[in-house]
């Protein structure tokens, strides 16, 4: 093993708190959907910038591993930028924006639209780890809850999402049920992504702040929670890439001028690039833009 | 007949304090039974030990399940007893905030119970809503609004559809006209008495107001520091009193 930076233990962390935390991943394996506490550390950089996500990144890296970070979907946005550069500083690892070439992916707020591998591993940054908080401020209680699996309140919230507009108007962090047991927060990716929660990829969800860790193990049975008259829909932008040209995947709006232009771009940048490598072009392709 | 609800000696200490001692009572299907004495008496606290709220230091509370007949309650796990509370029983709630979630819709707060116990289809959800506003004489058209934008007496009239559109049994009521006006205690007396009769309900009700129980209960149960002092049919109690408190507690309701 070869240190980049002799001024820190591989991983920044150092071997107890990995240990550590590798306990409550396993025992988050063990029991999918479950919030396993841990004692989270304080990290270099502010709660709300994945501390969750980077403590469990540390705890599962080795020095053969390929890391891609995103925000967002981007790989070049400043949360995902720094934690690249923090991982390549004290783990030296060799770094890639390729979903394909990754053996570890850590995300804030997305899924990739490649599919995941079996063998991959995609760590989630969690700012709220409780999918009842908001209904049920009490930490004792929606902790019976969860152990009673007491999840009418949760069905109350997409009641009054019906009632006050028409359809389930919660557009991310829409709630799960894993295995047929516990209710889970995806953390708040976009309910366009919970489908592809059921992956051949281990997915480990860390919350640093609230100190929770949770995962899905590979192929593991995950179901958007739902009414018999209004069922669960993934939905995205009705519009294509105007980059590739991608008609199904998620899109970002972005405001281009201040006469109402915009254009819709897939938020996954790797997968917008290696489409628009292999050809593909969309309504805007080849002009500028900027 | 078997009775819905047996207590026996129920006694539940605050430290070295009394709340309630050896309380016995049978209360039989379709009966109203009316609990009242002055504030401190006990009243409440026996009332929680009942409805499973506070685990009383003695006694045993059974109810005759639907499913398996009578069953001490105190003794049921924890999930059973929650699934008893929102099935069969109704608790309502002296201040209506306590018993509703003010930060969803009417409608939402009578369909919860229902989703607990698993509906899944939010046209029927909100069909029965909708039924059981009605029958509170709430109007249709403030089922989206949050009980925050109702009155005290709407609010109670909420609470009240809320614990009943899963069809309980059996009711627990603190002092269910507390804090509103005559008039309108007069007309939610009026609607709790036909809901009463109309369901077949059984009912507990705790009040220091002689007229509500006067109105509702077919039984009465006097309380003094922690302990029954009297016991017998509401109008033998009220007017014939024999214990001197009860004397005392009738006579001092005033006469307008």
């Amino acid at each position: 093993m070869t240190l980049h930076d002799q001024n820190y233990n591989f991983g920044y962390l150092d071997e107890q708190t990995k240990r550590m935390v590798r306990r409550a991943l396993l025992k988050a394996l063990a029991i999918p959907g479950y919030q396993v506490p841990f004692a989270s550390r304080e990290m270099p950089m502010p709660y709300g910038w994945g501390t969750g996500g980077v403590q469990v990144t540390a705890a599962c890296l080795t020095p053969e591993d390929t890391l891609k970070v995103i925000d967002q979907g981007a790989d070049d946005t400043t949360n995902a930028v720094s934690i690249r550069k923090f991982f390549q500083r004290t783990a030296g690892v060799a770094v890639t924006e390729h979903t394909e070439q990754a053996s570890l992916i850590q995300t804030r707020h997305r899924i990739p639209e490649t599919p995941l591998t079996e063998g991959q591993i995609l760590v989630y940054q969690v700012p709220i780890p409780e999918p009842l908080r908001f209904l049920e401020p009490r930490e004792t209680e929606t902790r019976r809850m969860h152990a009673l699996e007491d999840y009418g309140l949760m069905y109350v919230k997409l009641y009054e999402d019906i009632a006050h507009n028409g359809e389930i108007s919660t557009a991310y962090a829409y709630p799960v049920k894993v295995e047929g047991r516990y209710v889970m927060d995806p953390s708040p990716i976009p309910r366009f992504d919970n489908p592809k929660l059921e992956s051949a990829a281990i997915q480990l969800f860390g919350a640093g702040r609230e100190q929770r860790i949770y995962a899905l193990p590979p192929y593991c049975q995950v179901v958007s929670l739902d009414f018999e008259d209004h069922p669960f829909e993934a939905s995205k932008a009705d519009h294509d890439c105007d980059l590739c040209g991608c008609a199904t995947s998620y899109l970002d709006e972005i405001i281009v001028d201040d006469a109402g232009g915009r254009m819709f771009i897939c938020s996954d940048t790797d997968f917008c690039a290696g489409r628009q490598a292999a050809g593909h072009i969309g309504r805007l392709s080849g002009k500028d833009t900027a | 007949m078997t009775p819905l609800l047996q207590v026996k000696g129920v006694t539940k200490h605050y430290g070295a304090r009394l709340g309630c001692g050896d309380v016995s009572l049978d209360l039989y299907p379709g009966e109203v039974m009316g609990i009242v004495g002055e504030s401190g008496s006990g009243k409440s606290t026996l009332l929680s030990c009942l409805a499973g709220h506070l685990m009383p230091d003695a006694g045993e509370v059974i109810y005759d399940t639907r499913a398996q007949g009578p069953r001490d309650v105190l003794g049921m796990s924890e999930p059973e007893r929650r699934m008893l509370g929102r099935t069969d029983w109704a608790f309502v709630h002296q201040n209506p905030r306590d018993g509703l979630r003010m930060g969803v819709s009417a409608g939402a707060n009578v369909g919860e119970r229902l989703m607990a116990v698993g509906a899944r289809h939010y046209g029927q959800i909100r069909e029965q809503a909708v039924d059981w506003l009605g029958r509170v004489e709430i109007a249709a058209d403030r089922i989206d609004d949050r009980p925050r934008a109702f009155s005290g007496g709407m609010q109670q009239r909420l609470q009240i559809a809320r614990n009943l559109v899963t069809g309980p049994r059996l009711v627990f009521m603190d002092e269910p006209t507390g804090g509103l006006d005559v008039s309108v205690q007069a007309r939610l007396l009026d609607l709790l008495r036909g809901l009463v009769r109309e369901m077949g309900l059984s009912a507990i009700v705790v009040t220091h107001d002689l007229a509500v129980v006067r109105l509702l209960a077919d039984r009465l149960m006097v309380m003094k520091d922690g302990a029954v002092v009297e016991t017998g049919l509401t109008d033998q109690v009220l007017d014939d009193p024999q214990h001197g408190y009860t004397q005392l507690l009738v006579s001092s309701v005033l006469q307008v």
